[in-house]
């Protein structure tokens, strides 16, 4: 196990090289500098875009630039965007927490819900239930995030007032941040239905950015499960005696959650997606709506240190999904 | 120590609340975060309506809904003879906020001023750089050349004096850049090191005090007791950041908060019927034009430029770009803007008589190419359907058009291009409320191949500007900008299309509020019914 990790881990180092690489070309493939979107209409002086330029360093050969941005992230340093004027690393943790706290209540949405759909789905294959789930989740999947959004918000706070329209928690709670997550602080922070706002306000989001994972492992879940169910150990098992439930739960369920976890971990990465819409919609102060308004002022520091800052959140997600995968499965865990 | 600090702060501010049975809490569902708390370095209304507007004031300022230029920090002003030296006589007993990171013991003085100015112009201040240097608006509006000197005579008297007579420096001082921060805090964070709080955590003398921002999520101020006009009717005020316009839309329906900017033109004839929200709107302070290129053949040539003027139907323009929220345009400036000629007449729309015109100047099977922005702008929502439509109206008298169009930033360097190949949709929202600040910097000759998109160089245009902007008077300013857009409109070098309405959604709850006809949102004076 123990090499197992190592190999994992030495992977890492190419892809965060090829990571911050990406991230710095990226950026500037896109027309445009920060200078002149700063200027907007009025146009910029000659004189004074060389200089601004230069007190940005973006006249240095694209080399140079790479090379000191690169440098300063081997020490850590990821820069300080040009709009705030605050480091990269601040602005990014500042933030991430909101963006973390929901994508995992996405997650555990769409694995409590998901992974049963999918079972069951397979068990009664065929069955109206597995029809219904299985267009729903079509349905589900091929949804625009945007649109689904509006709609959940103006029927449930529009129309039924049940759910608060957007935001983290009601704005008559008014208490420091401790950890950055909204359920702890409000819990910390000792005020009479502090959680149960920020709760309430977790849950249209929630749906929202849970809804194509959900999908996707429901479909996953179902199609794995089939698999499995049709292998003759099952069929032994059956023959065993044993009961129906114990079959699906232990026998097959165990084997077809492999697949499904490298779902789950692949997820990962369409929740980051996921979450620029979301948040924006939900008013959510997250890292997706972040890293949208600094594409668009072509906030070169910011998108990069994002960029490299979320690959390395997602690199290492998946480390621990591989992690878990060959604690599942004993076969990968001795492949050299 | 630090959280400790801030959590008891925390706790007394909202015991406060609870304790104050009434405490009157304003909720605006602003449409984005600012970039920071210190306005100079940026150039966002955004950035402005969180920090110059609540927390600071400025030597003079514009009168709430106007663009009238009152007193502010400075009690009065003299002006020499020749336009060229300002003598600013400053209020006394002004004080700074008093907050949990600083304690003034001094009032507002001259040091005030000289610190706030001096570090946006002296590129030797020790403060010029702390924030990237960037100093949008000091440097836009050009006052590195036009003002020479800036003195302290005594702790309440300050002398400007410009390089040349400039009538509406007044204007370019009650604007956001100009907003007047305490040296002495400044002073102090400079002793610590800590010089980038000066843009995180502000002091000012404004009308509402800074209390706490939750990046991309809510900013907090209260009324400030000691403010020198008088403390406010509301005692909090909240800035609920809600980038998305149908969710803004919904909260203040749902009476999440109070009031909103910028709702979606589809949403607006909804909100007209709805009990709960009274719909303020006002002509905007902007205009949406197409600019020739005057360089360029045909284009030289005005009868060319008439006759696709009258090619145009601003109506069809107004009705599916601007869903009525607009209204057409005859002359470059707005028409709530002083000196707004309405005696111009605009060139009617005739197909027929453009035909003709064209074929006078010769011209044949013309080709040219429109440009339409990437993105929207309150003077030109959707420059893509306005150029699809200029280009049914140009086909209709035989002009074949090609729509071109740029990723924005490259959009706006491409267009000043002298050779620059068609017509560009461009616009501009004004930043003073002076005229000079359209005519000179949009139509200017000082402004070919950059902020004037036409080329266009016209002498007699040119030194009537160049003459108001010399002259105080504002009746003489006024004849001569008049005779301006009379020169304007002879000459055609735009096609001038719409002014935008700016439409501000508020619960009824809201009262006296004035819409900003330059298009800030600001709220002091502003009250809520119990």
């Amino acid at each position: 196990m123990f090499g197992f990790i190592l190999r994992r881990l030495g992977l890492l180092i190419p892809t965060f090289i090829g990571v911050s690489l990406v991230a710095f070309f990226f950026i500037r493939l896109l027309p445009g500098d920060p200078v002149l979107l700063m200027a907007g209409e009025r146009g910029i002086s000659p004189a004074r875009y060389a200089e601004l330029m230069s007190r940005f360093g973006f006249d240095l050969p694209l080399w140079r630039q790479f090379l000191s941005y690169f440098n300063s992230l081997l020490h850590g340093d990821f820069g300080t965007s040009i709009s705030t004027k605050k480091p990269i690393f601040t602005e990014f943790f500042t933030l991430f927490p909101a963006t973390l706290e929901l994508s995992f209540c996405a997650v555990i949405f769409a694995v409590v819900l998901g992974v049963p759909a999918g079972v069951i789905a397979a068990v009664k294959r065929n069955s109206w239930f597995d029809h219904t789930a299985m267009a729903t989740a079509l349905v589900g999947y091929s949804m625009p995030i945007f649109w689904w959004a509006l709609l959940l918000i103006i029927v449930f706070s529009g129309m039924l007032g049940w759910t608060p329209v957007s935001g983290r928690i009601s704005l008559t709670f008014f208490f420091p941040k401790v950890t950055g997550f909204m359920l702890i602080d409000s819990l910390l922070s000792g005020k009479a239905g502090a959680f149960r706002s920020a709760a309430s306000h977790l849950i249209l989001p929630t749906i929202v950015l849970g809804t194509i994972p959900l999908a996707v492992i429901a479909r996953q879940t179902r199609s794995a499960m089939l698999e499995v169910l049709g292998e003759d150990y099952i069929r032994t098992a059956k023959a065993k005696g044993l009961s129906p439930f114990r079959v699906v739960a232990v026998h097959a369920l165990r084997n077809a959650l492999i697949p499904v976890i490298t779902t789950i971990g692949l997820q990962i990465g369409v929740l980051m997606a996921g979450a620029i819409l979301t948040e924006t919609i939900f008013s959510w102060p997250g890292i997706g709506k972040w890293m949208v308004d600094s594409i668009f002022r072509r906030d070169y520091p910011a998108v990069q240190g994002g960029l490299v800052l979320i690959a390395l959140i997602v690199m290492a997600v998946n480390l621990v999904v591989d992690m878990l995968y060959g604690l599942v499965n004993p076969k990968i865990r001795h492949q050299r | 120590m630090k959280t400790m600090s801030r959590l008891l702060a925390a706790t007394m501010f909202v015991a406060g609340l609870a304790g104050a049975a009434h405490a009157k809490t304003f909720v605006y569902c602003s449409e984005g975060s600012p970039e920071g708390f210190d306005p100079a370095p940026y150039a966002a209304g955004t950035t402005f309506d969180a920090s110059s507007k609540p927390v600071y004031n400025r030597l003079a300022e514009f009168e709430r809904g106007t663009t009238n230029v009152i007193p502010g920090l400075a009690e009065s002003w003299d002006i020499s003879e020749d336009g060229t030296v300002y003598t600013f006589h400053l209020r006394k007993g002004v004080k700074f906020h008093t907050t949990e990171y600083f304690t003034p013991t001094r009032d507002f003085n001259a040091d005030d001023v000289i610190f706030s100015f001096q570090r946006q112009n002296d590129k030797n201040d020790p403060w010029y750089s702390y924030a990237g240097g960037t100093w949008e608006y000091w440097n836009g509006m050009d006052m590195p050349n036009l003002v020479k000197s800036i003195e302290k005579v005594d702790d309440y008297t300050v002398k400007m004096t410009l390089t040349a007579a400039n009538a509406p420096m007044l204007a370019n001082l009650a604007m956001d850049f100009a907003s007047i921060l305490s040296k002495e805090y400044a002073d102090k964070l400079a002793a610590e090191g800590k010089q980038s709080d000066l843009n995180q955590l502000p002091v000012g003398t404004g009308p509402f005090q800074f209390v706490a921002y939750e990046k991309d999520a809510v900013i907090r101020y209260q009324a400030f007791g000691d403010y020198w006009r008088g403390k406010q009717k509301i005692d909090d005020l909240v800035f609920a950041i809600t980038p998305d316009a149908s969710v803004r839309a919904q909260k203040l329906k749902a009476g999440e908060c109070q009031l909103m900017p910028y709702p979606n033109p589809a949403d607006v004839q909804a909100m007209q019927s709805d009990d709960s929200i009274q719909l303020m709107s006002q002509a905007g302070l902007n205009i949406g034009y197409l600019a020739y290129n005057v360089l360029a053949k045909p284009f030289d040539d005005v009868r060319v430029r008439k006759a696709l003027n009258m090619a145009i139907n601003k109506k069809a323009i107004i009705d599916a770009v601007f869903q009525g929220t607009g209204q057409a345009a005859k002359n470059p400036i707005p028409p709530t803007m002083w000196s707004y000629n309405d005696k111009v007449q605009d060139d009617p729309y005739d197909p027929e008589a453009a035909k003709k015109l064209l074929a006078e100047a010769g011209v044949k099977d013309l080709s040219m190419k429109v440009w339409a922005m990437p993105v929207s702008r309150p003077y030109n929502p959707n420059a893509r359907r306005m150029a699809e439509l200029i280009q049914a109206d140009f086909a209709a008298v035989g002009v074949k058009v090609e729509i071109v169009s740029y990723e924005w930033a490259e959009y706006l360097k491409r267009s000043q291009d002298k050779e620059r190949d068609g017509a560009v949709l461009m616009g501009w929202t004004g930043d003073n409320g002076d005229p000079d600040n359209f005519l000179a910097v949009l139509l200017g000759c000082a402004g070919v191949g950059g902020s004037n998109r036409a080329n266009w160089c016209n002498e007699e245009f040119n030194n009537l500007v160049v003459k108001a902007s010399k002259v105080s008077d504002v009746a003489e300013r006024t004849k001569l900008y008049e005779d301006a857009q009379v020169v304007f409109k002879r000459e055609a070098p735009w096609a001038t299309i719409a002014h935008s309405t700016t439409y501000v959604p508020m619960s009824k709850a809201v009262i006296d509020y004035k819409v900003d006809p330059l298009g800030s949102y600001r709220f002091d004076g502003v009250d809520l019914a119990e």
